[in-house]
């Protein structure tokens, strides 16, 4: 006897418990990987999950075993050369025969265990130690372009708007409401008329009585207008506020010498953050890179994080290029423009009055916002001062924070965009 | 046997399954089983998808397993190596409970589902009905349930006493899981229901009596000398390591007993699976092979299907030599196969030699040999008892002699007339369990100096204990409490001896 039973639309992720758990366990050594994939990975790449290696003795079950060693006799099958009582030499690396220790040619040794992780728990670990807050999520204001929406139906409106269904089918409704005893007489009356023609043809009276009656009757119904102005239904159409759905986001780092790679390390993860931030509120979103030392000029993302420059600073050089790039490519009325620069704060003394000046003038009219780290554990030099006047003057768009280790970054983060918020 | 020796309409065509046509050969294959007269347990056939396959072998082959990581572990493993390809997904699983369940997948063609069907439905679940062990080790009727009252049982722990405690709980248990069998004693069957019932009054019952166990204060003062107590406690050696801690650990909390338990249980379970893995396995593809074969003669299924299977069959049963790259050992598959399969030669078609070797057997009716070697045996006691020179010769199975005092190894013994019985010899050997895993049992305990529990590891032939072993013996202290030594014997004499927490070693945390 059997039964055959289809369980293909039982749940499928029976062990997506399990799996938390193992993820749960070795959260240590996962967040330790996806640390290594973000500074290897674009900062536009963030849309897939990561392949996660751990080495396997750190994984193992410890069971009681055998270990190597002693006398160990084994039955093999195929053989084609030996014959009883022969020795032959011990072969090297110890495998009995098994085929033990060969080296993985595809990157990962035999010895780790590889695994894959989704996107989102990707994010999940990468801003784990960051203690991301919902509030990232929320969105940014600051629109001033507006689209018409359908918004159901109203009673009063422009002429050219009329619902002629809903109209003709609220005038029916209104007919057959304010008619219908009126009718239903009318087609008593019209029979009884008839039966009595039929049966009593000479009781002329009666005859009379009935068709006045329904003289009556027809004229009330037809003093029901076919359309009346309550029947006219108008479409509804309101303004929403239509936040810009392209966005383009300006990196502005300092390449000079004196910004290392671990600097340079904490500015990406910064201007990631930043991406990601966006990323949830706009569907276009394009990233200029622009890096300077005394000059500056606009390059691709692995340029932008990995070349190596040296000399002096002039961050207006930047500024400036940033300044062309929007009027070119970038008017403030289509693009929510955001910026964000990273810098240890070096600069010429003379161009520092500068560069307030071009934010002021020219750059802080037209961004959403404009976020400035100083990724240094030192004093604050005269960027940093002329920086608080630009706050001064645009405490609604503009910020500027300290950063001093990774782990700096993400309360940094938070703390610029906040304040925005709160705001 | 008149009118099925005429040939019939093919049951399918094409290589698509529905759910008519697996009803169709199962009725079918079922009723060449029963030719047979294999006794099985009712069919329960499910149909499921590659992710809930994926599922069910995460979870080792249980339908309803407790939460653990390690379960997750092997998920992502075979999600890994399925998605890419490196390899497919068994067939089938079948699982050893009354009725019987076996997943077919969805991905299947109707070929390999009657393969599946045949080898599972049949053939397993022949076997687990029949075999002793499984008789004597498992209750089929009752599994089940008992696995739901363990997920449940565990989960409860779980909110009452935090995941972390469970979690480090069941890494100890599963440490020692292979060392929580009773190997000589037949145990109670086991049944959920009254598991539940009697669960709690053994909680109290229990936690009486260790307290009994460990009372520091002597019950009359003066009572009893000191010659009740140098007595060597306990008493004899104890194998089933889970159940003495179960039963006698001085620290641990009712509900961590009653994990303990349940591991015992489950691994009590799956205990008859290890030692039979050869003659299941192959009782299996013996049937399939027979039966389908047989729908074939009826002209019930089509050339072309037949190919298909052929080359299934081929490949579940194909051995590589020891030099391959693809050597991982003897397939039990193949081996099992061979034997049985020999089994029927000698009994229809005996040679000179079978007469010689096999004086009993050969000649004999084929089917009731083949029943009794199924029934009788496990793989140890069936390689020893049907290991033919036939097969060891179409193997050409040689053995290999790694003496670590010698300089080179040594071939003691070839596919050859002076060969065979030391090749059946050392093949058996290969699979006892007791040889296999360590000889490790419970030798005594200090009950009234520091608590400490000694254990003994009886090597054989010399063969010294695995590398994971002080991580071992940092999960025994766990759930023992107190210091754990292991001594290593060679005969009587110990030749090492292993402490934890030992010298600058920490031990896991209690």
């Amino acid at each position: 006897m059997s039964y055959v039973i289809d369980r293909r639309l039982n749940g499928k992720n029976k062990s997506t418990v399990n799996r938390q758990r193992f993820l749960r366990r070795y959260k240590q050594h996962i967040k330790k990987a996806v640390e290594e994939a973000v500074g290897k990975r674009s900062i536009t790449d963030m849309e897939h999950g990561e392949q996660i290696s751990i080495p396997s003795r750190d994984i193992d079950e410890p069971v009681l075993h055998h270990g190597r060693g002693g006398s160990q006799g084994q039955v093999h099958p195929g053989n084609k050369e030996f014959i009883a009582g022969e020795r032959i030499p011990r072969p090297s690396g110890g495998g009995g025969g098994s085929g033990a220790g060969k080296a993985g040619n595809s990157g990962e040794g035999m010895d780790e265990f590889v695994f894959q992780i989704t996107q989102e728990e990707f994010l999940d670990f990468m801003f784990e130690d960051l203690e991301l807050p919902n509030l990232v999520k929320r969105h940014l204001t600051g629109t001033d372009l507006f689209k018409t929406v359908r918004a159901g139906i109203s009673n009063d409106g422009n002429p050219s708007r009329i619902n002629i269904v809903r109209t003709l089918r609220s005038a029916h409704a209104r007919r057959i409401a304010l008619t219908g005893s009126s009718r239903a007489r009318l087609r008593e009356a019209r029979a009884e008329l008839e039966q009595l023609l039929l049966d009593s043809p000479g009781d002329l009276p009666a005859i009379r009585l009935l068709q006045e009656e329904i003289e009556r009757l027809q004229a009330r119904v037809k003093r029901v207008p076919f359309l009346d102005t309550f029947d006219l239904k108008y479409n509804l159409l309101t303004r929403k506020p239509d936040p810009s759905s392209k966005a383009v986001m300006f990196c502005l780092m300092d390449v000079s010498g004196s910004m290392t790679q671990a600097t340079k390390d904490i500015a990406k993860r910064f201007f990631i953050l930043l991406y990601l931030f966006l990323k949830r509120s706009y569907e276009k979103i394009e990233v200029v890179f622009i890096r300077h030392h005394t000059s500056a000029k606009e390059v691709d993302e692995e340029e932008f994080f990995y070349s190596r420059e040296t000399g002096g600073t002039i961050v207006s050089s930047a500024l400036k290029l940033m300044q062309e790039v929007m009027a070119e490519r970038y008017p403030a009325q289509e693009w929510n423009i955001y910026a964000a620069q990273a810098s240890d704060g070096d600069n010429w003394n003379d161009d520092s009055p500068v560069c307030r000046d071009i934010l002021i003038r020219q750059i802080m009219p037209f961004v959403q916002y404009f976020s400035y780290v100083e990724i240094t554990p030192r004093e604050h030099q005269a960027l940093w001062y002329e920086y608080e006047g630009v706050r001064e003057a645009f405490p609604e768009s503009f910020a500027q924070q300290q950063l001093i280790a990774s782990a700096d970054i993400y309360p940094v983060f938070r703390e610029l965009f906040q304040r925005r918020v709160s705001s | 046997m008149k009118s099925t020796a005429e040939k019939r309409q093919p049951l399918s065509t094409g290589s698509e399954w529905t759910f008519e046509l697996v009803q169709a050969y199962d009725r079918e294959i079922g009723r060449l089983a029963e030719r047979y007269a294999l006794d099985t347990y009712p069919n329960q056939i499910e149909v499921i998808t590659a992710e809930q396959m994926m599922d069910a072998y995460a979870s080792v082959g249980m339908p309803i397993g407790y939460q653990h990581w390690s379960y997750g572990k092997h998920f992502l493993h075979t999600e890994k190596h399925y998605k890419r390809g490196q390899m497919g997904l068994a067939y089938e699983i079948v699982i050893n409970s009354d009725p019987c369940i076996a997943y077919l997948m969805e991905e299947n063609t109707m070929c390999m589902q009657a393969l599946v069907i045949a080898h599972a439905c049949y053939g397993h679940n022949s076997f687990f009905k029949g075999n002793y062990l499984f008789r004597t080790w498992t209750d089929a009727s009752s599994i089940i349930d008992y696995l739901v009252f363990a997920k449940q049982y565990i989960a409860k722990c779980e909110e009452r006493h935090g995941i972390d405690a469970v979690e480090d709980l069941l890494d100890s248990c599963h440490a020692l899981m292979n060392y929580g069998v009773d190997r000589y004693k037949r145990p109670y069957p086991i049944s959920a229901e009254e598991e539940r019932r009697r669960q709690k009054d053994r909680e109290e019952h229990l936690q009486r009596q260790i307290n009994d166990l460990w009372r520091t204060i002597p019950p009359r003062a003066g009572g009893k000398g000191g010659e009740d107590d140098s007595r060597r406690w306990p008493a004899e050696p104890q194998e089933n390591i889970l159940y003495f801690l179960e039963k006698h650990a001085p620290l641990l909390e009712p509900w961590q007993r009653e994990i303990i338990r349940i591991v015992r249980k489950i691994s009590q379970y799956f205990y008859p699976q290890r030692q039979t893995q050869v003659m299941n396995e192959g009782w299996a593809t013996f049937w399939h092979y027979t039966l389908m074969n047989d729908l074939y003669d009826e002209g019930l299924v089509t050339d072309g299907f037949m190919f298909e299977f052929l080359q299934a069959h081929t490949s579940v049963i194909y051995q590589p030599s020891f030099d391959s790259p693809y050597y991982s050992g003897i397939n039990p598959y193949t081996l099992g196969f061979a034997i049985y399969s020999d089994i029927r030669r000698m009994c229809e078609h005996p040679t000179e030699e079978d007469r010689r070797w096999f004086p009993e057997i050969a000649g004999s009716d084929w089917l009731s040999t083949l029943k009794f070697a199924m029934k009788s045996f496990k793989d140890e006691s069936f390689i020893l008892q049907y290991l033919s020179p036939k097969v060891i010769r179409d193997l050409k199975l040689f053995s290999v002699l790694d003496d670590d005092e010698q300089e080179e190894l040594l071939v003691p013994a070839i596919h050859d007339e002076a060969g065979y019985r030391t090749i059946r010899e050392m093949l058996s050997a290969q699979y006892n369990l007791g040889n296999r895993e360590p000889n490790v049992q419970i030798w005594s305990v200090d009950r009234r100096g520091d608590r400490s529990l000694t254990l003994r590891h009886q090597q054989h032939d010399r063969k010294p204990l695995g590398d994971s072993t002080a991580e071992v013996l940092k999960h025994l202290h766990r759930l023992w409490g107190f210091d754990i030594h292991l001594e290593v014997l060679q005969g009587d004499q110990v030749v090492d001896v292993q402490h934890v927490p030992g010298g600058g070693e920490p031990a896991l945390e209690a």
